[in-house]
């Protein structure tokens, strides 16, 4: 029975390490949580600010570079989680984050008005592309979106089986996006498109990427957010190109909101006013502005500043009027 | 092809060179499925010894359930969690969504039955005799545990590596309640996630290669240490 005692010593030893890590470790990371956000007092310890986005929005590598930025320069550490658009606005109703960057227009109208968001404003934007195969075997270059889903859809029903369309399918900015040129194009989705799909119509169920890579292997056509398909075409030999790259329906818009302190009063609102007015300042426009241009030799989003005015349709959104801290009504 | 090569060669070149994000990932993977490995060990080892030493009524199913949990999907562990630990959840004041907090209890859930089970199975597979030689020695229920469990102690050690395993490696629980936050809540398996669907696929490799290194390292440690103990004579 002796020789035990070394044995439980030696696992206790490494369960204490262990532990004595860990509490460390988090103690770091998680300490500051619910800190009352010290905006006027310069503090060692970072304000902590949730974001919740959209894929198509991270993946670019955008919102890293945000990341870095902000807290050198505000001290300010922002939390960025990443889920598609309807996810995100799922946890924002849900209180669990203090501000959303996402690009579904009638999501963030349905959102706003149910009261969950306050300071909406427009910070960046660029174009979806309906990308495909070179060989475009739907012959549809040229055409408007409508025109081009529609000759699919067509296509796909009469059976050519090199006709694939894959879309995300998951509720995300682009995905509603999709629905919204069916839409034009005069399709109920649900019913026709969604409901009655064929083996024309895949839907991956996925972020942006995921769908790219779904879209490549099958040589199909997808719509796809301009910055995410220029990153992942430069990461991979991704064999797709743009196809259909103009028309109103193909403005990507990307607004921020701030979660309402009226339904959550806990979330960081100083934090999250700040933060929206920095993205909408000369200086986190051009920041927005100038990301991706030594990489890809284009900017991969433009920002709302280089609009005459971007409360005009198809924009519909103000872009440049500072927000202020909203005060809450005491019940 | 071209990946896989890039991969490895990225692997080897974020290794030697102590990349401190990849570092400070690989950490906090570590960390937090060290301590979730730990928390349920706490709970699960006692639990599995209680149910093996008494006698009760509907025992084996009790087993049954716990050893068809094993199985418990991920995904599903971190949905129950989410939903738990959101902040209109019934635990929400805690504020443990998107942090590792909610990483560690994910898992701790994940891990509960398969330490137990395993546990129960270690003990039972010790010779009956010896349960009632301890019994008849007048020692009591809490001497008799003990005893049992430091006979049975590799057998449980190896349930404590399978389920500090199965941790390390998730990626659907922690992924959902640590939302793959960078600085923050990102661990190797999310960021493995992260940058295949970013297309950055020789990374993926590379953080898959030092996953796995941990993985092994962990293992191989263990091991040494089982058979230095056993004199050789190990028999687990």
């Amino acid at each position: 029975m002796k020789k035990l005692l070394p044995v439980f010593g030696m696992v206790l030893l490494l369960v204490a390490v262990i532990f004595a890590a860990g509490c460390v470790g988090t103690g770091d990371e998680s300490g500051n949580q619910t800190a009352t956000p010290t905006t006027s007092v310069p503090t060692a310890t970072p304000d902590q600010l949730k974001i919740a986005t959209t894929t198509s929005l991270y993946d670019t590598g955008l919102l890293d570079s945000v990341q870095d930025y902000y807290l050198t320069t505000y001290n300010v550490d922002l939390l960025i989680t990443s889920q598609g658009t309807g996810k995100a606005i799922q946890s924002a109703k849900n209180g669990d984050v203090d501000v959303l960057l996402v690009h579904a227009p009638a999501q963030e109208a349905e959102f706003m008005d149910s009261g969950f968001g306050v300071n909406h404003r427009g910070v960046a934007y660029n174009y979806f592309v309906i990308v495909g195969p070179e060989s475009d075997p739907a012959g549809i270059k040229n055409m408007t979106p409508e025109e081009g889903l529609t000759t699919l859809k067509n296509l796909g029903e009469a059976g050519n089986e090199s006709i694939i369309f894959v879309s995300r399918g998951d509720n995300s900015g682009t995905h509603s996006a999709e629905k919204a040129i069916w839409a034009a194009a005069g399709f109920n989705y649900t019913a026709d498109i969604s409901g009655n799909p064929g083996n024309w119509y895949v839907e991956t169920g996925s972020g942006m990427g995921d769908t790219l890579t779904v879209a490549g292997q099958k040589q199909a056509y997808t719509l796809t957010d301009e910055a995410t398909f220029l990153t992942y075409k430069k990461n991979n030999n991704l064999p797709l190109v743009p196809i259909i790259d103009e028309g109103e329906t193909l403005l990507n818009r990307y607004t921020v909101i701030t979660i309402s302190p009226e339904k959550f009063p806990d979330t960081n609102v100083d934090a999250a006013t700040n933060f929206t007015n920095w993205l909408i300042s000369a200086d986190g426009q051009k920041f927005i502005g100038d990301y991706g241009k030594e990489v890809y030799g284009k900017s991969l989003f433009s920002p709302m500043v280089t609009l005459a005015d971007s409360t005009l349709p198809p924009f519909n959104i103000d872009s440049t009027t500072p927000v202020t801290v909203p005060t809450v009504a005491t019940a | 092809m071209d990946d896989i090569i890039d991969g490895v060669t990225q692997a080897i070149h974020l290794i030697v060179t102590m990349d401190p994000e990849v570092m400070e990932i690989a950490q906090r993977s570590l960390t937090v499925s060290s301590q979730a490995t730990l928390i349920a060990a706490l709970i699960a080892i006692p639990l599995g010894a209680a149910i093996y030493y008494f006698t009760f009524r509907g025992k084996r199913a009790v087993i049954g359930t716990i050893q068809t949990l094993y199985a418990l999907p991920t995904v599903l562990v971190g949905l129950l969690v989410y939903l738990l630990v959101s902040n209109s959840g019934p635990l929400g004041g805690l504020r443990f969504l998107y942090t590792t907090n909610a990483m560690v209890f994910a898992q701790v859930l994940l891990v509960i039955p398969i330490i137990a089970g395993l546990s129960i199975a270690g003990l039972s597979s010790l010779d009956k005799e010896m349960k009632y030689t301890i019994q008849s020695l007048n020692a009591n229920t809490f001497q008799a545990i003990i005893t049992l469990c430091r006979e049975a102690k590799f057998a449980i050690l190896s349930g404590v590596m399978l389920a500090f395993g199965r941790a390390i490696a998730e990626v659907g629980a922690v992924m959902m309640v640590g939302g793959n936050i960078r600085h923050f809540t990102r661990t190797l398996t999310t960021a493995i996630s992260l940058n295949t669907s970013m297309g950055e696929f020789s990374t993926s490799i590379a953080l898959g290669i030092i996953l796995l290194s941990i993985a092994l390292i962990v293992n191989f440690a263990m091991n040494i240490i089982q058979n230095w103990h056993s004199g050789g004579k190990k028999d687990v």
